[in-house]
């Protein structure tokens, strides 16, 4: 019993991490029809500036948690919104470029990252409650994973909130739907497009610096890792799909946790359950089936 | 009296295929404009043309401001709102989301939307998605009415609906017709006799008729030659199925 609590805890907090990025990606491709590869770095940026920040405000102190986690929310929403200013609004409606120039971003970060932090893990050196367990049901469960789920229900409240309660958001909404439909009712859909990446990157970047918790260190590849999964996530909850992201988020980990310790074979699993989706139900979960 | 719009020498290209070929007309501040013309000649992307929505060349000026380099936002926000053909509702919004989306100015005229289709204000929590065909045009129709326009550019408003709903939207139609100018694609004969001024025949991507309405409805042969229907088909399209 306490094993399969510990799994199924370790995997919401897994599923947490997938979904702060995932929910991003989704949106990202769902109003935009871009595959932002640049995503994980986004997120590997704020993990290393959490990171220093912890260093320096004491990483096991709340203080330095707090901290970590408001820099890396700003960092990621920084380097998004540039991201989406000076190099994909330019490639206004031409998509592969768009895309070709996230997977050069994502390329150049690593290695610019490399060049400060090292190619090699840096190992946190954080004791505190982040380090500590907590006994749920016999099972003794880290407390950065509920600290993660946490940060990941309130980011997807905070986003079905802005959604369905903002003028912003209802032209997302609308735009995930029909974009060209949205700029012929004289809406500058450009604007939605930075709002989107500035979002994503603000749940990437919460994200890292969670992740880095959850994982014990910091590295340039960091992002690219576990972006390989959110994109999984983002294509089984169905592109674009908010709810259809938070689902899948929590399925793959999950799944992915109880494969991993019984079978050994958890990113298998994940990636057979990724084909079986894509032939019974190519759109995804939650997705708008192709016109 | 100069014209509100004027298109010349319009190209448009989607998909990298010329779907305009070289169109020029104008568009007076009164009245109805028809579009005329068969399936697949091009009377939609002249639409999607003047409003950016496809790639385009050659002028077009509206109220004396060359619009042809504007993005489809500012052209829309200067005062031409568009009802694009199929409707285009977003389904998975609800009706009033719809409308609110589409209202732009600080005092939307939802009584006169509201007085026009009733049944949007009763249906105002619906998803548009699951409303009938006639209702999702209302719905279109409303989100380009609920604006002060100076100009609007309605696509096959009848298409597909039965014979009552035909005559509801063209009655929506004459109703703004007498406050804002419109740009009417339609095929059906019946609706155009009722509303249109003016007709613009279009074949092939290019203009081959302008002139008053009457004098193109009351020649059965120039319309069978124009359109390749005759006077006795109500609807062009039953002619062309
Ligand atoms: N988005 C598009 N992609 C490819 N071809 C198109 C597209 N839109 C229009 N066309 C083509 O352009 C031509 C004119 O289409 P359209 O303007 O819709 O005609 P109409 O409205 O007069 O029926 C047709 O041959 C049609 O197939
Ligand atoms: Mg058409």
């Amino acid at each position: 019993m306490s094993t399969f609590v510990l799994l199924l805890i370790t995997g919401l907090g897994l599923g947490a991490l997938y979904f702060l990025i995932a929910s991003g990606l989704s949106l990202i491709y769902g109003l935009m029809g871009v595959l932002n590869f640049a995503h994980g770095s986004f997120l590997t940026l704020a993990a290393f500036a959490g990171f220093e920040v912890g260093r320096r405000v004491g990483i096991s102190t709340w203080t330095g948690l707090f901290l970590s986690l408001l820099v890396g929310a700003v960092v990621g929403a920084v380097f998004a919104a540039l991201t989406e200013l000076l190099l994909i609004r330019p490639l206004y409606k031409r998509h592969i470029e768009q895309v070709l120039v996230t997977v050069g971003l994502s390329l150049a970060t690593v290695a610019l990252f490399e060049g400060i932090w090292g190619p090699d893990p840096i190992f946190m050196q954080a004791s505190g409650w982040m380090r500590q367990t907590t006994d749920i049901l016999g099972a003794p469960i880290p407390n950065d994973r509920f600290v993660s789920i946490a940060a990941a229900l309130l980011v997807l409240g905070g986003l079905v909130l802005f959604l369905n309660k903002t003028r912003y958001g209802l032209i997302i909404r609308a735009g995930v739907e029909n974009r060209a439909m949205v700029t012929a009712l004289g809406i500058d859909v450009r604007k939605a497009f930075t709002l989107v990446f500035t979002i994503g990157g603000v749940a990437a970047g919460i994200g890292g610096v969670l992740a880095s918790h959850y994982f014990g260190y910091v590295s340039p590849l960091l992002g690219g890792s576990l972006l390989i999964f959110a994109f999984i996530v983002t294509v089984i909850g169905g592109m674009g799909s908010l709810a259809g992201a938070a689902i899948a988020s929590v399925l793959v980990a999950v799944l992915q946790q109880f494969a991993n310790f019984y079978l050994g074979v958890g990113d298998l699993i994940v990636v057979l359950l990724l084909a079986v989706v894509l032939l019974v139900r190519p759109q995804g979960l939650l997705g708008k089936a192709a016109a | 009296m100069s014209a509100l719009l004027t298109v010349k020498n319009l190209r448009a290209t989607v998909a990298g295929q010329q779907v305009v070929e070289d169109v020029s007309f104008e568009v007076p501040a009164t009245g109805v404009t028809a579009v005329l013309g068969r399936n697949g000649v091009g009377k939609s992307s002249t639409l999607k043309g003047i409003l950016g929505l496809y790639d385009r060349t050659g002028e077009v000026t509206f109220d004396g401001a060359r619009i042809d380099r504007e993005p489809t936002h500012r052209i829309v926000q200067s005062g031409i709102a568009y009802v694009p053909e199929d409707r285009e509702v977003f389904t998975m919004l609800t009706v009033e989301e719809n409308l609110t989306l589409a209202a732009r100015q600080a005092q939307p005229r939802w009584d006169f939307v509201h007085a026009l289709f009733p049944e949007l204000a009763q249906r105002a929590k619906q998803r548009a998605g699951t409303l009938s065909g006639g209702q999702q045009q209302m719905v279109s129709l409303a989100r380009a009415l609920i604006n002060d326009n100076r100009l609007l550019m309605v696509d096959e408003p009848t298409k597909g609906l039965a014979p009552k709903i035909v005559n509801e939207v063209g009655e929506a139609l004459a109703e703004a017709s007498t406050s804002v100018p419109i740009l009417l694609v339609e095929q059906n004969l019946k609706v155009i006799k009722r509303l249109a001024d003016r007709v613009v025949v279009i074949d092939a991507g290019r203009v081959v008729h302008t002139g008053p309405a009457g004098e193109l409805l009351d020649d059965p042969d120039r319309i069978q030659r124009l359109l390749g229907v005759s006077t006795e088909a109500h609807d062009t399209r039953e002619a062309h199925p």
